[in-house]
């Protein structure tokens, strides 16, 4: 551990900041222990800050590892987080493929680690602009994941993620996913908390115990990482993954209250923000930084007579099936919004599959919108989302189609030159 | 996180902690599987050996081979002489090859009549 020089106290201020620099605010408000850093963008400036913030002092007892690539990035938290410390890291796209053989292996040891995801498109052709399918490509890693759509909801998300993973009955490691560019490039006011607070609200750093199911002790020597021969526990300890993921909702949903009541800043039930959903006709469901521009949309159509509402998807993993199902089946129309892509699934969105496949749990579902949008950082305006929301109601009032569906999915706003 | 009581023993304290662990079902499993450092906790590897090695008479006692055993398996008496433990030594035969004096013999195990 680094020498502290000087303790550093953050009071509650205001600032002006990039999305990856409240990231990196959000990792040091939670006294992160160990960073392990490789840059690549969108994500570079978050452990750029970081590294400013433990060089001149501002992160006593944080050590910020550098390492030659995000394979090694991922081997280090998972190192450090067996010892018992809170770890923090960021990437983006070609950084979580290259490292996904650490991702499963950090949620199979069932490590709390925090990622910061500023999504990029996959390559190829070369993408660097937001497009969750990075994100969503590590759908079944057993790693939590949700997205942010603003600049204050990343730095709060890191510090709810926290307090949820690091939780004795979860025990998960779970992505942060804000658009890249479009979040971590753009500045906004930031509001960063009081450290005492902070330090109240979130679950006490690991003593020098370690964690309850994993730790480094001389003392009480342990071996992990063991083979299990298919007549062994292998199929139930995977089973046990699934089992702490159901449970996360209702956490999830309790850190969000706790934190509403702490902070003041409310982010629906955590799972899901519903938006003017009560007496809409039509809704859509949308995440990322595209559902606050949607927010605006939602507003201006209510102006114009419209009814219509907005689903904001916080949690993709685990997804909330139940809280999906209640808010959906208030409308007879619903548009799923995605901004990835799941090739060759039902709707070729993978949210909208999510959506859809919930929905059959219900006799009388309503009509569902698959929609694509703004795939590898295309602009999506808030034009195009009012139009897409008129598009419902028309669908739902005329059962109308628009006229660009491709196989069942609405490819929005794919280029026609003349 | 888990219903077992002999779990919250192995967290604890090296002491307290079970020879074997015992698991019923999914729920009284820990989160991670883990094993723990006791003596045989893999079984007797010495099933594995093909050829077993014999200190012949006129060991000068040096220690070269106690040093040199990957499995820690090789044991100096009271007397300074040294002992092999047949349950776990696997038949490596490192010994047999430090040995300064050629003073181990590794004889395959079909050929040895207590075998």
């Amino acid at each position: 551990m680094v020498e502290v020089q000087k303790d550093f106290i953050q009071e509650k201020e205001t600032k002006i900041i990039k999305g990856n620099v409240a990231a990196a605010y959000a990792a040091k408000s939670a006294r992160v222990q160990v960073i392990s850093a490789y840059p690549i963008t969108p994500q570079t400036t978050v452990v750029e800050k970081l590294s400013e913030f433990s060089d001149n002092g501002e992160m006593p007892g944080t050590q910020y590892i550098k390492v030659e690539s995000e394979h090694s990035v991922f081997a280090a938290v998972i190192g450090a987080s067996k010892a018992g410390t809170r770890t923090f890291t960021a990437t983006a796209g070609q950084g979580i493929f290259y490292a996904h053989e650490m991702i499963h292996w950090a949620a199979g040891a069932r490590l709390p680690i925090v990622v910061a995801i500023a999504s990029r498109g996959p390559a190829p052709p070369w993408n660097i602009w937001a497009d969750f399918t990075d994100v969503i490509s590590q759908r079944d890693t057993g790693w939590m994941s949700s997205f942010c759509a603003s600049h204050q909801e990343i730095y709060d998300e890191i510090l709810m993620s926290y307090k949820v993973c690091e939780d004795h009955e979860i025990l998960l490691p779970k992505f942060i996913a804000y658009g890249g560019f479009i979040l971590s490039h753009t500045s906004k006011p930031v509001i960063i908390e009081d450290q005492e607070l902070v330090d109240r609200f979130l679950p006490s750093l690991p003593s020098e115990e370690g964690w309850p199911h994993i730790w480094m002790d001389p003392k009480r020597p342990m071996m992990f990482g063991n083979l299990i021969m298919p007549s062994g526990f292998y199929y139930e300890f995977r089973m046990k993954i699934h089992d702490a993921f159901i449970r996360a909702k209702e956490k999830v949903k309790s850190v969000a209250k706790e934190f509403e009541q702490m902070f003041g800043r409310s982010y629906g039930n955590g799972l899901i923000q519903e938006y003017k959903m009560d007496d809409a006709k039509v809704g859509v469901v949308i995440y990322g930084d595209l559902a606050l521009q949607m927010e605006q949309a939602v507003e201006d159509l209510r102006e114009e007579g419209y009814k219509v509402g907005m689903i904001k998807l916080r949690h993709f993993r685990p997804f909330p099936v139940e809280d999906i199902i209640n808010s959906v089946k208030k409308v007879e129309t619903i548009g799923v919004i995605d901004r990835a892509t799941a090739f060759g699934s039902q709707t070729g969105g993978p949210v909208s599959c999510e959506v859809k496949s919930a929905l059959h749990e219900i006799k009388e579902a309503p009509n569902v919108l698959p929609i694509i949008n703004g795939l590898g950082g295309r602009e999506v305006s808030l034009e195009q989302q009012k139009n897409q929301l008129k598009m419902l109601v028309k669908l739902n009032e005329t059962g109308e189609l628009p006229k660009d569906i491709i196989h069942g999915t609405l490819w929005d706003g794919l280029l026609e030159v003349e | 996180m888990s219903k077992s009581k002999k779990w919250k023993k192995i967290n604890k304290s090296v002491k307290e902690r079970p020879k074997v662990q015992e698991y019923k079902n999914w729920e009284e499993l820990p989160p991670i599987p883990i094993s723990l450092p006791i003596e045989g906790s893999i079984g007797t590897t010495g099933d594995w050996r093909t050829y077993r090695p014999i200190i012949l008479e006129g060991c000068n006692q040096c220690g070269i081979c106690w040093m040199y055993c990957p499995e820690g398996v090789i044991k100096r008496n009271e007397d300074g002489s040294f002992e092999i433990n047949l349950d776990y030594c696997k038949g490596c035969g490192i010994c047999a090859k430090e040995c300064p004096s050629n003073n181990i013999e590794m004889v395959r195990e079909s050929d040895i009549e207590d075998g």
